[in-house]
């Protein structure tokens, strides 16, 4: 009865389309794998590195301190949670993660706002984006780093895109709410008063967006965080891999404690990007 | 030349829109229309035309289209039909560039809500319509300073909004739309959201700074006793149609409708009506040339027991009672400067109703409403003011 046709070969198109486009785009993967792969070693592996922990961990305190409006609470975790990781020898796993975390979280924010802006000033592009980031969300994540790995090889590039697929829709729907949110009233305001288009953009509706788009600035940079352990399958560096080291050789002590490493890095990140979305309301 | 102008304006909400200004034009109401395709009329064929430095006011309940109206003087809301001229140009066919060229040099607006940035202080909210025609900074803040000292508030300029109580923050409003210096300022129920006390100050404000800025101002309001007070001129709406246009005394006077009456029935007629609308044409005689005889000839014909008494420029010399008249002639007393009195209470032509209620009561002959130089215009008897407080007495409208 429901075999009336053969089975739709959708895994072979997706297959041949992800090699057409490998052989068509490689002109732009491979440059990107070899620049953006030497920029990212080149922070992961000297610069990061280069500062010494001492000075990295004071650098973070005094943010959390100054963001958290002069409260000591998250300055003091910082220090006892940075130094725990170091104490435990994965400083230079946890460089590896800053570095991923920060970069990716970074390209998302810059493709995210934009889009997230285009959406709210375009019905077509809503109805059209709203379900490829639906698509984008509840896909499992570990799908991504089957073309990531075809585009870029191995390494912390594909990890960075396949972050950058999973941790950029909450951007761009916080930035789109964001918008459609600011109140009629002020919208009319502007418009009364002959503001353009982009006026209109950067003197009012940002600035009324600001909180709520940070907001989604934060769930992006968990987002990339969760992203970490998964990315070190493609053979991303960083304390997701110890995690995955500790999974295929069933040793639960350091599995727990690279796992601790993350949830450390996760809380302070977390509040200094929360922190900073209050101090600037 | 007119100001602003509209000609058959029209605002249809809804899809297929030509087929229902088709139906407007056949004369079918908001309801039918509804009815038959869904669209909402928001404004129905209005037309008006507004004088420079004058306060036009439009007036309905809510849902009758006055909030609409305003919006398509600025073009906040595209008319569906009808045009719309600014100062003898059209609106309605401006590209976005021209049109914005116009809201920045004509067109300001205050809202019912503020409208307010709260991300900006509150100079930097009255300095918004000049920041974005590109005003250099300095000279931005100098006039926005300015503006706001004239709405009195000079000393807040650094705060924010949301640190002003509301009367403070409409005054920030009408501060950012005197800014830009606008020939035409729209103000959408820019009073409704304050309370009764602050509503009153901010009115009396208003007229003050009209008296020296001149601004043609549309004023929308669903508050009849605001329109009065403002008002040079009242547009009352309802359904999206322009209903009556006239002097807030005409409108009362002469309600055009049902509607219309319906909706100034509430008034209190004494506070709008003067010592000119109740007055009546007075019986005098001439000190020079009338005597205590003729005096009386003529109370007896009228049937009244005093006369006023004027010179020959009419103005009010004072009166005589018919007792004293009498005596006089018996008397033989032909000289009526004699028994002229000059206890006559007397009041301008302007002087509110209120005010003459009160008076009336003291006193037993007629009260004498008198212009420049003294000339006698009329008399107020106490019977015409407890007429045209009843609502139907006769009034004196030419007055």
């Amino acid at each position: 009865m429901l075999d009336f046709m053969d089975k739709i070969p959708l895994a072979e198109w997706t297959e041949s389309a992800t090699s057409w486009i490998q052989d068509t785009f490689a002109f732009l993967f491979e440059p990107i794998k070899d620049h953006f792969g030497n920029f990212m070693d080149f922070v992961s592996g000297d610069l990061l590195p280069g500062i010494p922990p001492i000075l990295f961990i004071l650098i973070v305190a005094v943010i959390a301190f100054f963001v958290s409006g002069k409260k000591l609470g998250l300055a003091v975790f910082s220090i006892i949670g940075l130094w725990f990781v170091y104490n435990q020898g994965l400083w230079d796993a946890l460089m590896s993660t800053v570095t991923l975390v920060i970069l990716a979280s970074l390209l998302s924010v810059i493709i995210g706002v934009p889009v997230g802006i285009l959406m709210a000033k375009s019905k077509i592009a809503n109805s059209i984006l709203t379900p490829v980031l639906d698509f984008m969300q509840t896909m499992p994540a570990f799908v991504y780093l089957i073309p990531a790995v075809a585009f870029f090889g191995i390494g912390m590039v594909p990890g960075v895109f396949a972050s950058l697929i999973f941790a950029t829709p909450p951007t761009v729907r916080f930035t789109n709410l964001g918008i459609r949110q600011v109140s009629n009233d002020l919208i009319e305001a502007s418009d009364s008063f002959g503001a353009t288009g982009s006026q209109k953009l950067f003197k009012v509706e940002l600035p009324m967006a600001k909180g709520t788009i940070m907001a989604g600035i934060n769930q992006t940079v968990m987002l990339a965080l969760s992203m970490v352990v998964i990315a070190s399958m493609i053979g991303a560096p960083g304390l997701g891999s110890q995690v995955l080291s500790s999974l295929q050789r069933a040793s639960v002590g350091t599995g727990f404690v690279a796992g601790i490493g993350i949830v450390i890095l996760a809380i302070i990140i977390d509040r200094i990007t929360q922190n900073m979305n209050k101090a600037k309301r | 030349m007119a100001v602003v102008e509209a000609k058959n304006l029209s605002k249809i909400f809804g899809k297929n829109i030509g087929q229902s200004i088709k139906m407007l034009d056949q004369g079918m109401t908001k309801e039918e229309i509804l009815k038959k395709t869904g669209n909402t009329v928001g404004v129905n064929r209005a037309s008006f035309s507004v004088e420079e430095g004058e306060i036009f006011v439009i007036m309905g309940l809510s849902g009758s289209g006055k909030s609409t109206l305003v919006r398509l003087v600025n073009r906040l809301i595209d008319p569906s039909e009808g045009s719309i001229l600014i100062d003898g140009k059209e609106l309605a066919t401006l590209d976005k560039k021209a049109l914005r060229q116009v809201r920045r040099e004509k067109l300001g607006m205050v809202f019912q809500q503020f409208a307010l940035f709260p991300h900006r202080t509150i100079l930097q909210n009255a300095g918004f319509g000049l920041e974005v025609q590109g005003v250099d900074k300095a000279e931005r803040e100098k006039r926005a300073e300015e503006s706001l000292k004239l709405v009195g508030l000079g000393d807040y300029m650094h705060q924010k909004p949301g640190q002003l109580s509301g009367g403070m923050q409409q005054r920030v409003g009408l501060a950012r739309a005197l800014a830009n210096d606008p020939k035409v300022l729209l103000m959408d129920e820019a009073f409704s959201a304050l309370d009764p006390l602050i509503r009153k100050e901010m009115q009396d404000e208003l007229i003050d700074l009209q008296s020296t800025m001149k601004k043609t101002i549309i004023f929308i309001t669903h508050d009849l006793d605001e329109a009065l007070r403002l008002g040079d001129r009242i547009a009352l709406m309802k359904d999206g149609v322009i209903v009556q246009i006239g002097t807030p005394e005409e409108i009362l006077m002469n309600p055009a409708n049902d509607y219309v009456e319906k909706f100034v029935e509430d008034v209190d007629r004494s506070k709008i009506l003067t010592a000119s609308h109740i007055m009546k044409r007075p019986e005098t005689i001439n000190i020079d040339k009338h005597g205590p005889r003729a005096a009386l000839e003529r109370m007896r014909k009228e049937g009244i027991s005093s006369i006023l008494v004027v010179d020959e420029k009419r103005r009010l010399q004072g009166y005589v009672t018919a007792d004293d008249a009498s005596e006089a002639r018996k008397k033989e007393v032909s000289d009526i400067k004699k028994i002229l009195k000059t206890d006559i209470l007397k009041v301008a032509p302007d002087t509110p109703m209120q005010e003459i209620f009160s008076m009336i009561y003291d006193t037993p002959i007629p009260i004498a409403v008198v212009g420049d130089d003294n000339r006698l215009n009329g008399i107020i008897v106490r019977g015409a003011v407890l007429a045209a407080l009843a609502n139907d007495g006769e009034v004196n409208m030419d007055a």
